[in-house]
């Protein structure tokens, strides 16, 4: 027998729950509930009209096979019409009803929307507050504008009762977020505000809620609410435990309203008044000392809602980022709970210290916890405060302390889990670069950041790389030596296959002095990773080989013989054949003048901003991404930057120099144009006057 | 807050609420990803996790995992004692509360949920008064015998 239930049960409705229970398939579930589907229907074509009660049990028969996860087809009429009967029971089902299964029809709505006026206008409480829990829980359009002008009325009217203007004030926050054009606050502003001063704590609770909605998109109309809301919150927080009766919980004096009023404070900078900004900085140093001082509960739920406090009272104040001395003890706060019994504590600590690490009051500050920061990162079993920890460290990376957080955020990367890789990747990525001082470090950092979490390397990372390494003529031995030795090893990541062939192909004449890394070595070297990469990546091998045979004449013949190939010159990719082809054809017919000018060392590249830091802020989504101080510095050392407005991504090209004919205009720019063509033909005609073409590598 | 939603250790959904308007197909993934991601958590994990750009807070209370999602600039630890607070609801209603109270009253469940939260925000969080609010509405207590001689259908 199931548990009775109080009230006004239905016991039709217990047994049928049994039976879908009690089913020993998936079938056998259809079945009955098919069954059932066919006697609802037939009782609701029925001749004779059904009572109250078997209305209401039925409708809630289908609201429980819908919940289920079954498509219901039918039954909003009925639904609808229990929402009229006077029998509260009924009208809360059918108003359940069509809260879940929302229904589109047109002649539905016009008779739901009738009952709710009925009853927001029967001055029954209970009923009313069914009408505006059923407004906000639809929130529909034609909802918005039938009821929009209504019930900011009842919110303020003087006879409303309690609860009511409660269920007013979130029905109204509702729609104005769905359907914020048809909310009309203009003349009902001052009254809204004036809701604060209520003496009905859950009155306020619920204006607080409604008025910092409405404050983020109008922050003018509702600045008289700055004042109320902190002296509110000072008498919250200044109260003894038995002033609020039930509004306190677990000890803690009405913890969902000092929450809100504190959030409400966070649509606003510090309040301009100095009276009003001392109360409430003293506001918040006593919430800050409430949580030195011993607690007075030892259940969880106490520590919980204290804390929440605490939480969304340091959110105010880094916030407002004004007073030095308040965002220091926050930071000291935090660095306790960093070590906290309760992992909940730990983690909210880290994500608050994130936001703090930006505060130029506070970041040294937040600095002095590093040691810890990083023994959470490798002794924390739970991966989502792991997570925390490195965003933690990205935030308070500076050029003082780059190297070791690097150095921590590469160990970590390699047991890292593999959802979380790519983000660190990034993160390494542009630590590197923002803060090296010396450039060797970085091809350093970007080549282990390869070795260990290859698969994770996106194309913006090494792009980059190899733009810094173009760029800058210091490291350009440093890098060819480097990848060299990379390259060596039995099984390296195809991301380094493509850095090493380009750097080679760039400079690697560096090198080819040593007998160990001469030209033949090189290109042995390359050629024999050759098979086991993808397409894209040995088109970029093809290009470095011609690059070769204009660095290293000494071994024009071996590339030549691996150009000559079948492999190469009848492979299935066109984009290979082309390049074997053309390629091949270029280093006969071409003298070395020409070959040396076409396959000229890259220029440097212009100055742009970084594509990774994009990259990274897409994928976080809203949350926030710490903005790391923006001292750029620039990558060839002269001064100018230009922005990339457009979205295209600094690709990596080979530009070949073109000459063309003025007046014949065989070619057009444009580097697909430049293909179908064929470079030799171009080359064929030798006039003075340049152009570039762009060829990706 | 965007969700609630209540599911046993099978994944077995109990209560889901809604407080955005979502496409049957988006809930139906939603409810997926969340089963999912909270079910295969560590016992002693933290109770906060990121799913896209919201924040997911899960309790678990006997059989049956309490899952939110809120916004980003939400307070975790209100929210949690948001789900605490609604199962002290529900354990003063039915008098020890199990899941098999809200599997068969789960109308009674939702009745509940919606004197506490309204629009996805906390409406009311003095416990004497939901509680006054909710026996209102019961207006009939009858016996046994009452309750057996209803139809079985």
């Amino acid at each position: 027998m199931p548990a009775v239930s109080k009230g006004d049960g239905m016991r039709g409705l217990a047994v049928f729950i049994s039976d879908i229970r009690n089913c020993k398939s998936k079938e056998a579930e259809i079945k009955r509930i098919n069954k059932e589907l066919a006697n609802i229907r037939s009782k609701f074509k029925g001749d004779k009209a059904l009572d109250g009660y078997s209305k209401k049990k039925y409708v809630c028969k289908l609201l429980f096979i819908f919940l289920l996860g079954h498509d219901i087809d039918f039954g909003h009429m009925e639904a609808v019409n229990l929402l009229s009967s006077n029998k509260y029971t009924e009208k809360q089902i059918g108003y359940l009803f069509i809260s879940v299964l929302v229904n589109s029809n047109s002649d539905l709505i016009r008779l739901i929307n009738n009952a709710i006026k009925n009853d927001l206008g029967s001055r029954n409480p209970t009923f009313m507050n069914l009408a505006l829990h059923c407004i906000a829980n639809v929130g529909s359009r034609e909802m918005a504008e039938a009821f929009a002008s209504e019930i900011p009325r009842i919110l303020v009217a003087g006879d409303t009762m309690d609860s009511v203007k409660q269920s007013a004030a979130l029905c109204l926050l509702r729609l104005n977020r769905t359907s914020p054009d048809l909310v009309p606050m203009g003349e009902w502003t001052a009254r809204v505000v004036h809701l604060l001063n209520d003496q009905h704590l859950g009155v306020v609770t619920a204006a607080t809620s409604l008025i910092t909605t409405l404050a983020q998109k109008s922050p003018d109309d509702f600045k008289t609410a700055i004042s109320l809301a902190v002296t509110r919150l000072s008498r919250i927080v200044t109260s003894a435990c038995i002033d609020l009766q039930d509004y306190t919980y677990y000890f803690v004096a009405a913890p969902w309203l000092s929450v809100k009023l504190l959030r409400l404070l966070q649509c606003y900078p510090p309040p301009e008044d100095a009276a009003l900004r001392s109360r409430l900085t003293e506001c918040l140093e006593t919430i800050l000392n409430k949580a030195q001082e011993p607690p007075k509960s030892k259940k969880v739920q106490h520590s919980n809602a204290k804390n929440a406090v605490l939480f969304e009272a340091i959110s105010l104040i880094i916030h407002h980022d004004s007073e030095p001395t308040l965002l220091v003890r926050a930071c000291n706060q935090l660095g306790q709970f960093l070590q906290h019994r309760e992992t909940n504590l730990r983690y909210l600590a880290l994500e608050s210290m994130c936001t703090l690490a930006s505060s130029e009051f506070s970041h040294e500050a937040v600095k002095t916890h590093m040691e810890t920061v990083i023994n959470a990162l490798k002794t924390e079993r739970d991966v989502s405060v792991r997570q925390r920890a490195v965003d933690l460290l990205y935030a308070m990376c500076d050029r003082s302390n780059s190297k070791q957080i690097v150095a921590e955020m590469l160990s970590y990367l390699e047991t890292a889990d593999y959802s979380i890789r790519e983000e660190i990747v990034l993160k390494v990525a542009i630590l590197a670069e923002k803060y090296a001082v010396d450039y060797t470090w970085y091809v350093d950092t970007i080549l282990n950041l390869i070795r260990i979490a290859g698969d994770y390397v996106s194309e913006e990372v090494w792009y980059r790389v190899i733009q810094i390494v173009i760029n800058r003529d210091d490291v350009q031995g440093y890098a060819a030596k480097t990848v060299f030795e990379a390259l060596q090893a039995p099984a390296c990541h195809e991301n380094l296959v493509k850095v090493g062939g380009y750097i080679l192909g760039e400079f690697g004449n560096l090198i080819a002095g040593d007998s160990r890394s001469s030209p033949l070595v090189q290109f042995n070297l390359l050629h024999s990773k050759f098979h086991l990469c993808s397409v894209p990546t040995r088109a970029l091998l093809l290009s470095a080989y011609i690059k070769f045979i204009n660095l290293f004449p000494e071994v024009k013949g071996t590339i030549q013989d691996v150009l000559r190939s079948d492999s190469q010159l009848r492979n299935a990719d066109v984009e290979l054949q082309q390049r074997a082809v053309e390629y091949l054809r270029l280093s006969c017919i071409a003298s070395t003048d020409i070959l040396a000018t076409v396959l000229e060392e890259m220029p440097p590249f212009p100055e742009r901003e970084s594509s990774i830091l994009a990259k990274l802020k897409k994928k976080k989504g809203s949350m926030n991404v710490p903005d790391i101080d923006d001292s750029k510095k620039n990558m060839n050392g002269n001064g100018n930057v230009e922005h990339n407005n457009n979205n295209e991504p600094n690709e990596v090209t080979t530009k070949v120099y073109v000459r063309i004919t003025a007046k014949q205009n065989c070619f057009e720019p444009g580097f697909k144009h430049c293909q179908s063509r064929g470079l030799a033909h171009i080359f064929s005609k030798i006039v003075p006057g340049f152009t570039y073409v762009k060829l990706k590598c | 807050m965007r969700f609630l939603l209540l599911f046993s250790r099978q994944g077995k959904l109990r209560l889901q609420k809604w407080y955005t308007p979502l496409t049957e197909r988006e809930k139906k993934k939603i409810i997926r990803d969340m089963t999912t991601m909270v079910l295969a958590r560590q016992p002693r994990s933290c109770n906060f996790l990121h799913w896209k750009d919201l924040k997911i807070i899960y309790k678990r209370y006997a059989s049956l995992y309490f899952c939110l999602g809120v916004e980003s600039q939400e307070n975790e630890l209100l929210a949690l004692e948001v789900i605490h607070r609604y199962v002290e609801l529900l354990d003063k209603y039915f008098g020890n509360v199990c899941e098999l109270d809200i599997i068969f009253n789960f109308e009674k469940a939702y009745f509940i949920l919606d004197e506490f939260l309204m629009g996805g925000e906390v409406q009311e969080t003095s416990k004497q008064t939901i509680n006054r609010c909710i026996e209102n509405s019961d207006m009939l207590q009858e016996t046994m015998e009452e309750y057996m001689s209803k139809p079985a259908f």
